[in-house]
């Protein structure tokens, strides 16, 4: 590749970065480089605290124990908070969703994260994310209710249908997020699959 | 082929991945063959294209060319298998089929009888009583128009007429063997008479035949087993989304709706 040799023109600590941040999601070698040089010039404190981070981030940070979500102990906040009803579970693909779900703020009990779903096409199956583990913990534990929160798309839903033949002979009640249209789009806009489980999940005043 | 700066095609959407920041690339399927196609910002919520473009869509796209992949700037469904969706089973069964058309067509081929022969199944899979033998029926049909159709009416060794004394299926032949020429291949496989005449049937009639058939279970395990062998030794290799199959048959629930 002829980039690779351009990296060869630069002296190695910087085409080294270079090469590091090239290989970040969403990241090109353009972006790459236009980083590299930004801290080459910013002040050292700036740059030392990132490499600070960036160490620490191994170190400080692992899966919590019961829902796999990210934690700097043995549980996460969510799960050792003593203010969340811990027996309403909601299940999601990653991480970042959680975030999602604290954001609107409505939402007082615990999550379980996935890391990932069940889409055969790209070689992801049961064994794959943590979805045994969610299993196992709700045969468990004392669970009144499980939110599947995947993401509203085909595997996504796939793995809802999933999830919940899995619990079905557990007796948990299972339930799902609404679909609907987003706010501030467009009726004209929506796609019939939307504006169908909208107009199916519609509310009286 | 020369195209236009932008054109407009029909599409099924085989596989999507993450790309860059909010974007999708999308694995399509056309009448001009398959193509990877760019959705820009189609994982934020407030998308326009987001809905259109979800998995095993049949939908009218309008592309733009680009210098990796073309763009799409369009797109509206024609059709979207609710019913499929809403099934954990048919969601199996067409990712099966998407996966046999990606690894079996390949960027650009152009094959409108698979295209054709995708939208079709994917119809029938989102009505169809019996899903096994739709995907059957899908198989035969795809493995006829991409020149691996097995041979069923004449020895795959001889070219003899078959009549109803043939009882091995060789996948390396690619068809069944007549009596005398059983011996052409030491692995192939036993096949009853039931199956011999359930994949004639198949092969030459409408996938709506497909609904009218009561069969036994043990005959459709048995065809099912003959042309996944083949199969195999067609692509070399096995299919992923095949064990996902397998795995959301054998429901212990006997349950076959999700939440609804």
């Amino acid at each position: 590749m002829s980039y690779s040799n351009e990296n060869q023109l630069l002296v190695e600590p910087v085409a080294k970065l270079i090469e590091q941040f090239g290989r970040l999601p969403g990241v090109g070698p353009k972006t790459a480089s236009r980083l590299t040089f930004f801290l080459l010039r910013a002040p050292e404190e700036q740059t030392k605290a990132l490499s600070e981070a960036l160490a620490g981030l191994r170190e400080g940070v692992r899966f919590c124990r019961r829902c796999f979500n990210i934690a700097v102990d043995e549980l996460c906040v969510y799960c050792a908070s003593p203010n969340r009803e811990q027996r309403l579970i909601c299940v999601v693909e990653e991480p970042l969703d959680v975030l999602a779900i604290e954001r609107t703020g409505s939402y007082r009990g615990v999550y379980h994260v996935l890391h990932g779903r069940i889409a055969p096409l790209e070689g992801m199956n049961r064994e794959d994310i943590y979805f045994d583990e969610l299993i196992e913990r709700v045969r468990n534990e004392p669970t009144e209710e499980v939110i599947i929160a995947t993401n509203p798309n085909t595997e996504g839903q796939a793995t809802a249908f999933y999830i919940q033949r899995a619990l079905a002979p557990l007796g948990v009640r299972a339930t799902q997020l609404a679909r609907g249209l987003p706010t501030g789009g467009d009726l004209e806009w929506a796609d019939p699959a939307t504006l169908g489980s909208a107009l199916e999940g519609r509310r009286e005043f | 082929m020369p195209r236009e700066r932008v054109y407009r095609t029909e599409a099924v959407v085989l596989r999507r991945s993450d790309w860059s920041e909010a974007d999708r690339l999308l694995t399509l399927l056309t009448p001009g063959g398959k193509r990877r196609v760019v959705a820009k910002g189609a994982r934020k919520t407030i998308s326009r294209l987001a809905g259109h473009i979800e998995l095993f869509c049949y939908t009218t796209m309008l592309l733009a060319v680009g210098r990796t992949f073309d763009i799409v700037t369009q797109s509206a469904v024609r059709q979207s298998y609710e019913r499929l969706r809403g099934d954990l089973q048919r969601i199996s069964a067409a990712y099966y089929t998407a996966e046999l058309i990606d690894r079996l067509i390949g960027e650009d081929d152009e094959n409108p009888l698979t295209f054709e022969l995708l939208v079709e199944t994917l119809g029938a899979l989102d009505s169809t009583r019996a899903i096994d033998l739709t995907l059957r029926y899908f198989e035969l049909r795809l493995l006829g128009n991409i020149g691996y159709r097995p041979r069923l009416h004449n020895c795959a060794n001889c070219q003899q007429t078959l009549g109803e004394d043939a009882k091995r299926f060789s996948t390396t032949a690619g068809g069944v063997l007549c009596p005398r020429c059983e011996n052409a291949d030491r692995r192939a496989l036993p096949m009853s008479l039931g199956a011999f005449k359930l994949l004639r049937y198949l092969q030459t009639q409408s996938a709506q035949a497909v609904e009218q058939m009561t069969l036994s279970e043990s005959l459709r395990h048995e065809v099912e087993q003959l042309l996944r062998a083949y199969l195999r030794q067609v692509l070399e290799r096995d299919l992923k989304s095949v064990a996902f199959l397998d795995d959301v048959r054998t429901d212990p629930q006997g349950d076959h709706h999700g939440l609804h």
